[in-house]
């Protein structure tokens, strides 16, 4: 089995807990505006990698994943997008004792939703915007697969992130917080971290290289001050809600 | 007696052992910096004046030099900063950053830096010093062969240590303080009296050495005296401890102007004085930080005069300083100390510097605090390198300490005789053009063969086999080459300049390395992989010499943690070893092998011409064993793995040198985050077996800021290969070197 490959990062200290193999499957269905791989998007790739050639690579890095508890991330692209290859590839990292994560905003190949979550031990899970004609205009996709995978997010048990990069003037506002967190209140419980990243510009010249408009060009860099404060009131909206149903159940 | 009171006695009260005495008492410390005190007043004020004065003459490029007279342990009268003001006193000269003219290392580099600062000597001192003084460079260059000489104009051999002092020898300073001056010159006599046997030219030499190094620790003494200070006897406190350390350094630097004048490992024991008046209630916290302080105010002060030309090689006036700071025992226990912290936070306390040039020998099992305060240190200050201590403490027990950038060595037990590198990107080209130099020419215009006996390869396309061959046979040459030169200078220098001062401070039965080095290590390595995976065409100029190269095809590139062509850089090394220790070596020295540039990796790229990686003529090197800058493409930690493979000992063990630059916004969201990624990254890349890391936290919009804006950034310190320095102080081409190679990034 083979998998299509972009590249691979191996010192990724962003993309989940620890020091990480970062590896970046080529191929997303998304066109978010403010993509810093587009050149990952396309699903074509000359590159590709076995499940076997990526145990090998991440064994080399596990002096690294030992005391920082890191371990591989599978990034894009969009790994779901290579499902089967995806679970085999998380199967075999667990056998071999290292710890897996995926990068992903929740498009792929359904059939191995189910399985991956019961492999895989930490979900790092964008949400690009709260509403399906936001989503729209930021992905170019309706936000339906994104509910689907959050369906089965339910049934997960490991490590879940949730990340949601703040443009200004598309959700940079308290109304647009409380709104994003809406749409996961329901599995409050199990967000271990709620990530604001503000939006910057660093991928730009990428965009040039490759000849592909870059519809974000009049919008400023998000200020990370103020990204800071959002996080402050989304942090507070988790934690109250995580107390409420603590609360309910104890009556219950 | 007073001195040693309250000290657990042992081996070390009957002979020279400071290792024993720091083993039975010295204090570990476990825990983090909270306890860390602020610099006092009287710091602050003479730091203030000392650091005016360091900036002007960075500033206005001009130095004092005191041309009355030459170098000499006790030729300079007192010399004083602000006498009120200073704890720990002494200057090279009589006066803070005045240089010595030292003369024994050759006449004519004293001349060229006299005549670039548009000084002159005193006209009788220089008439009869040339008269009646013969230096180690005449000495040396009456005995090279004609083939050294062309190996030397070429830059196949570069940076040898034949025209000034050799350095790289580690005094063991803390004799001084531990024993005082009438103890070691006994242990010296005893020595003396018992080297018995024939009057070999060996047993000759020794004795000489003997009485030079006796005649020189009298001279210590009086050079102490001069500052009314008697160090005969041995240090009753801390700060005697630290002023009786600091004069056996200070006549190291007054008898000696080697590159790298290294200062050992001395926290442990220093602490075990502080300690114990801590404990007597006779100093405070705030005291002991002074104390440390104030040294190393001194030996920020520390200079050596040196041409313009040793500046293009080595930027920003380095004098490798290097203190060894942590580290394990062999016993277990770790060997940082509360001054560990003390000499670290000087960082904090004075202003961030490249010297001392500190130098953290990293364990897994240092204390989690120590680790996450130099992780800290190297995020805010970049003035840190880290050095496997679990893979130098097999080979060197527990009290060696690094000299220069990489160089481990007993302290007092062994010395090195430094040996520059060989440019082996140059001894690839040979391989194709047979021997014959693609740049330089000899006088008369005509073709400049270096290697002798080597057939030119003349195939349209290179064949991996056949260059290797070939590639082999130049090696085998340059190997008996490079030796029978460093056996040269270094008989030489023991004749002509002999370091009686260092050496006294050494055990006579001293051993010996002699420490060969590589220069464009990844070049050869990618060159030759592109020979093998890829189709490599040379272009040849009307000479039939191959001047550039055309690169078909992919090929591995040294950097990404691809065994292919890392192996080859592994064989590259080994058979290097190999090859060098087919020659016996003067004193019969022992033959080790570094990979390592310093900031030279500049002026070698100048010297080659274009290489079969695809590297330009002229083009800079990478530094040390770093990978080709943008050609590791796996993220950093693949480059990482790459440098980790290359073997360090019985291979490389005089070192391998990696640098390695990230953005702070790569190593974590925020300062607690960064501290614990750096420290994971070091333990990581420890694990797998790597000797040295050189960590640069920042951004390269920030470096190119400081090279637009100067003024702006006037401590801006990065490190470099195996040092630091002042970001200011680098060439325009240094600063474009360093702002080009790899940041670890991500978008």
């Amino acid at each position: 089995m083979e998998g299509r490959l972009h590249s691979i990062e191996t010192m990724g200290l962003l993309d989940g807990p620890g020091i990480r193999t970062v590896f970046f499957l080529q191929g997303c269905p998304l066109r978010c505006a403010y993509c810093h791989n587009p050149d990952s998007q396309s699903m074509f790739s000359k590159t590709r990698i076995t499940p076997e050639e990526i145990v090998n690579i991440a064994k080399r890095y596990k002096s690294y994943y030992k005391r920082t508890g890191g371990g591989v991330t599978f990034s894009g692209g969009e790994p779901l997008m290579q499902g089967e290859f995806l679970l085999e590839t998380i199967k075999k990292l667990k056998e071999a004792g290292i710890n897996t994560a995926i990068d992903t905003s929740g498009y792929g190949d359904v059939r191995y939703y189910k399985e991956i979550l019961q492999n895989v031990d930490i979900v790092l899970l964008d949400i690009k915007h709260f509403d399906n004609k936001g989503y729209k205009r930021v992905t170019g996709k309706s936000m339906g697969g994104f509910y689907e995978f959050l369906s089965y997010i339910e049934d997960f048990h490991g490590i879940l992130w949730l990340r949601h990069v703040m443009v200004p003037s598309i959700t940079d506002n308290k109304e647009s917080i409380k709104n994003l967190f809406d749409n996961v209140k329901h599995i409050v419980e199990k967000i271990d971290r709620f990530e604001i990243l503000p939006y910057h510009k660093m991928g730009l010249e990428k965009y040039e290289n490759l000849n592909i408009e870059y519809t974000l060009k009049g919008i400023p860099e998000m200020d990370i001050e103020k990204a800071k404060e959002f996080q402050g009131i989304l942090d507070k909206m988790v934690e109250k809600e995580k107390e409420n149903v603590h609360k309910k159940r104890k009556i219950i | 007696m007073k001195s040693w009171d309250g000290f657990k006695k042992g081996k070390w009260n009957e002979q020279v052992d400071v290792r024993d005495f720091i083993q039975l008492n010295y204090t570990p410390f476990e825990d983090d910096e909270g306890f860390l005190e602020k610099e006092t007043d009287k710091t602050k004020t003479l730091w203030d004046k000392a650091e005016k004065m360091i900036n002007e003459e960075i500033l206005t490029g001009n130095i004092k030099i005191d041309t009355d007279r030459f170098s000499g342990i006790d030729k300079y009268e007192a010399g004083y900063l602000d006498k009120e003001n200073e704890l720990i006193v002494g200057f090279q000269t009589d006066e803070p950053l005045k240089r010595i003219v030292n003369p024994y290392g050759g006449y004519r580099m004293v001349q060229n830096s006299l005549n670039a600062y548009g000084e002159k000597m005193d006209k009788t001192q220089e008439k009869y010093f040339n008269d009646f003084r013969k230096t180690h460079n005449q000495g040396v260059f009456d005995s090279y062969t004609k083939e050294m000489r062309i190996a030397r104009t070429a830059g196949l051999l570069t940076g040898l240590p034949d025209a000034y002092g050799r350095g790289r020898i580690i005094g063991d300073y803390r004799r001084i303080s531990l024993y005082g001056l009438d103890f070691l010159k006994n242990e010296k006599i005893k020595d003396y009296e018992n080297i018995k046997g024939n009057s070999s030219e060996d047993i000759i030499r020794l004795r000489e050495e003997v009485s030079e190094q006796i005649r020189s620790l009298e001279m210590i003494g009086n050079m102490a005296n001069s500052y009314g200070i008697d160090i005969s006897m041995p240090a009753k406190d801390a700060k005697e401890a630290v002023q009786y350390l600091y004069f056996g350094y200070l006549a190291a630097i007054k008898e000696n102007n080697g590159a790298a004048m290294s200062l050992g490992r001395n926290t442990t024991f220093l602490d075990i004085y502080i300690q114990r008046d801590l404990e007597n209630k006779i100093i405070d916290e705030k005291f002991a930080q002074e104390l440390i302080d104030q040294f190393v105010i001194k030996l920020r002060m520390a200079r050596h005069l040196r041409t313009p030309d040793y500046n293009e090689l080595f930027a920003g006036d380095p004098n490798w300083i290097t203190e060894s700071i942590g580290g394990m025992g062999e016993d277990g226990r770790t060997l940082v100390t509360k001054t560990a912290f003390r000499f670290l936070h000087t960082l904090k306390t004075l202003s961030p510097a490249p010297e001392p040039n500190m130098t953290v020998l990293w364990s897994e099992n240092l204390p989690e605090g120590f680790k996450k305060y130099c992780s800290k240190l190297s995020i805010q200050t970049g003035s840190i390198q880290y050095e496997n201590d679990d893979l130098m403490r097999p080979v060197y027990g527990d009290d060696y300490a690094i000299a220069c950038c990489v160089s481990a060595m007993k302290v007092g037990k062994e010395m090195q005789f430094f040996g520059a590198r060989a440019n082996l990107s140059k001894a690839l080209l040979y391989a194709i053009n047979g021997g014959i130099d693609e740049i330089k020419k000899d006088k008369d215009g005509s073709l400049l063969k270096v290697i002798d006996g080597i057939k030119p390869i003349d195939d349209e396309i290179l064949d991996y086999e056949k260059v290797l061959k070939n590639y082999d046979k130049v090696v085998a040459k340059l190997s008996n080459l490079y030796v029978s030169t460093m056996n040269t200078i270094h008989y030489m220098h023991d004749k002509y300049a002999y370091e009686r001062g260092l050496m006294a401070l050494h055990d006579t039965d001293v051993h010996r390395y002699m420490a060969f080095g590589i220069a464009g290590l990844s070049i050869v390595a990618d060159s030759l992989s592109a020979i093998k995976y890829a189709k490599v065409k040379p272009i040849r100029d009307k000479n039939k010499i191959a001047i550039d190269f055309e690169i078909e095809g992919c090929f591995p590139k040294f950097g990404n943690d691809d065994d292919r062509v890392d192996d080859i850089a592994k064989d590259v090394v080994e058979k290097f070893i190999k090859e060098l220790k087919k020659t016996p070596t003067y004193r019969d020295s022992e033959h080790t092998l570094s990979v390592l540039t310093i900031t030279s990796n500049v002026v070698y790229g100048k010297k080659t011409g274009s290489t079969p990686d695809g590297r330009k003529k002229g083009e800079s090197f990478a530094p040390g064993a770093n990978p080709m800058h943008g050609r590791d493409e796996n993220g950093a930690l693949a480059s990482l793995n790459s440098v980790a493979k290359l073997p360090y000992k019985d291979c490389c063990q005089d070192g391998i040198s990696n640098t390695f630059s990230i953005t702070p916004s790569t190593l974590g969201n925020n300062e607690e985050e960064r501290i614990n990624n750096l420290v994971g990254i070091m333990d990581g890349y420890f694990d797998s077996g790597a000797f040295h890391l050189n960590v640069n936290v920042l951004n390269r919009e920030l470096l190119i800021d400081a090279m637009e804006n100067p003024q702006k950034y006037p401590t801006l310190t990065i490190r470099v290969s195996g040092y630091a320095v002042h970001f200011n102080r680098l060439t325009k081409e240094q600063q474009l070197e360093v702002i080009n190679r790899t940041f670890h990034k991500r978008v």
